[in-house]
């Protein structure tokens, strides 16, 4: 019900202000309206329940199991944003002056420090606000690096089926052809058709690691070296650094370029769409392309890098210098962790999906690739489920929101048909593991007796089965009562 | 099971091809692809005129479940595309061989045609992609 069906003529609430402060006697009588504003007519309490009810209506890592993972929203430490929200921090003013802003850029200049050491690269660049805007500004490097060779006739971009969507997107943005690398029956990238794949007219690869299946490149140096022996560079997409954390870096593994999702990995709150932060990071051969601005210290004074100082850099990608919100919540968190708290963040996300793989393979659930240990997520394939019980990865999914358990992701990746993936992230105990395992058994059961409550489900949420293909045919967000 | 004609050749990736009888070529998505992909909600068809080669992405189809590319079977030049599923995109599900359809061709190279699979290949290959 919108707080517009409540309404009743002549109610009203209190006014909090002061009648000083509501004196509008000067605005001139032509500015002002003629009839009264359209705005629901409520007394406070009910304002006030109104918007209690509609919060209790979120289904959320505030409230329930989230095994959507880092990839879309892990636990966000409360005490950060407290200290994100100082009064010092949320009044700089952009422009404000160096002598003024040497607080935040000394946070922006060790973050770029401790990014450098997290990847083993060798330079950052914070500029980019978002994952998508850090793969592009990546792929912009590669470009420019291939021109000042003079090897422009590097058109093309690989990028595996187990990649991430956004990477083909990024390649075509920069008007490369994009080629496609297939999966072994392992998981790993094909060697023999990355191959065959590789020509002059390579640019680079790029590749999620883990991928999205959940599974560590088992061949990256192999991949790093062919691709580098034929001229191209490699790029590392960010999105599951949640497993690799503090044990090994992209750097190390032969990755020339990479970005960072800051409101992923690194904890801050964030929606689809953002607010996001997606930091670059490149070895030598980038150095000189790396987006500007960057923050840099001479005798204990931050300062701006800007075009003068750089002049091959690929350019602006923001305003001023990125999201300072996000990289000041980020710092904070690697300042919280520390080297072995960042450390155990990757051992607890790959030991709670390992557990969970583990668990869910022995109620008698199909692992995409049973023989490979998960990285921080991993994926199940429902299809014996949908052939023998007739509910397919989707019903089940909506089913276990009825028990307080948050979908995992469906359907992606596409390489397996009817899957899951899964990944419950570093902060959730075994209880509540256990509490998702219990869920599922029962569900077993449910599939086999009445599968037809799992395809309808959810049941007991505030909103029940949608019409998906309504949805996406004849959208209509417009309440009836505007039309 | 999904239903497979024996008149039609098939792409391992899911597509079908039928020649017609001016040697133009009508192409789709097979049944196997349609019920794997769930109700369609939008196709993005090819540009009327435009040459492709055999393997190029020319549709992107989108189900409640996935975008997913369609790889031209053959090379050629596209003569028509269907027109009927910007309206009713489901006409994919509902008749995969026939009304939903997805665009004709003028194929470049007929020897293309018989590098395709047969009926007979393709169901053995969905049966081997099943496992």
């Amino acid at each position: 019900m919108l707080i517009f069906e409540k309404s009743k003529k002549g109610r009203h609430t209190a006014h909090h202000r002061s009648e000083a402060m509501g004196d509008c006697s000067d605005i001139p009588k032509h500015f002002l309206r003629e009839e009264p504003l359209s705005l629901p007519e409520v007394s406070e309490l009910q304002v006030v329940r109104h918007y209690t009810q509609l919060s209790q209506k979120n289904f959320s890592i505030d409230s329930h199991f989230y095994p959507l993972g880092s990839c879309t929203m892990k636990y966000n430490p409360r005490g950060i944003h407290r200290m994100a929200s100082l009064t010092g921090f949320l009044s700089r003013h952009p422009l404000a002056s160096l002598s003024h802003s040497q607080g935040f850029m000394a946070i922006a200049f060790d973050f770029q420090e401790m990014l450098k050491e997290i990847t083993g690269m060798k330079g950052v660049s914070l500029t980019p606000m978002a994952g998508a805007a850090g793969e592009f500004a990546g792929v912009l490097m590669i470009k420019a690096y291939h021109h000042a060779r003079g090897e422009d006739e590097r058109n093309e971009m690989l990028v595996p089926d187990s990649a991430h969507g956004t990477n083909p997107a990024s390649a075509a943005m920069c008007a490369y052809k994009v080629k496609e690398i297939p999966t072994d029956s392992q998981g790993n990238l094909d060697i023999t058709a990355l191959k065959k794949a590789i020509s002059p007219k390579t640019a680079g690869i790029m590749l999620t690691n883990p991928s999205t299946l959940g599974l560590f490149e088992e061949n990256i140096q192999r991949v790093a070296e062919i691709v580098h022996e034929a001229g191209a560079l490699l790029y590392y997409d960010g999105a599951n650094l949640n497993a690799i954390l503090g044990r090994c870096r992209p750097g190390d593994m032969g990755f020339d370029v990479m970005h960072m999702n800051l409101h992923k990995t690194f904890a801050t709150p964030h929606g689809s769409g953002g607010p996001g932060a997606g930091p670059v990071a490149v070895n030598e051969r980038l150095l000189p392309y790396l987006p500007i601005p960057m923050v840099d210290k001479q005798n204990d004074h931050y300062h701006w890098l800007t075009e003068k100082e750089r002049p091959h850099t690929i350019g602006r990608l923001s305003t001023f210098m990125g999201n300072a919100g996000i990289i000041i919540r980020a710092y904070l968190y690697l300042r919280l962790l520390g080297r072995e708290g960042l450390a155990r963040v990757s051992e607890y996300s790959v030991l709670n999906a390992n557990y969970l793989r583990k668990r869910l393979q022995q109620l008698g659930y199909t692992l995409a690739y049973p023989e490979r240990r998960a990285a921080h997520e991993f994926v199940l394939t429902l299809k014996r489920e949908a052939k023998e019980f007739g509910v397919n990865a989707m019903d089940l999914a909506k089913r276990i929101l009825d028990f307080g358990c948050h979908a995992p992701t469906t359907y992606f990746p596409l390489s397996v048909p009817e899957c899951w993936l899964i990944e419950p992230t570093e902060t959730e105990t075994k209880e509540e593991l256990d509490h998702f395992v219990e869920v599922l058994k029962d569900l077993r059961r449910e599939m086999k007796e009445t599968p037809e409550i799992v395809r309808t489900a959810p049941h007991t949420l505030p909103v029940v089965r949608l019409d998906d293909v309504k949805a996406a045919r004849e959208l209509d967000v417009v309440y009836e009562w505007a039309h | 099971m999904n239903r497979v004609p024996a008149e039609l050749r098939y792409t391992q990736t899911h597509e079908w091809v039928r020649v017609e009888d001016d040697g133009t070529v009508v192409i789709g998505i097979t049944d196997h692809a349609q019920a794997q992909l769930g109700e369609l909600v939008f196709a993005d068809l090819p540009d009327v005129g435009v040459k492709v080669n055999a393997s190029d992405e020319v549709c992107v189809i989108e189900s409640v479940k996935a975008a997913s590319d369609v790889y031209s079977p053959l090379s050629g030049k596209i003569l028509e595309v269907n027109e009927d599923l910007e309206e009713s995109p489901s006409l994919v599900n509902s008749d995969p061989y026939g009304d939903g359809w997805l665009y004709k061709m003028d194929p470049a190279d007929p020897d293309e045609l018989s590098e395709l699979l047969d009926a007979d290949d393709y169901s053995h290959y969905m049966e081997e992609d099943e496992d």
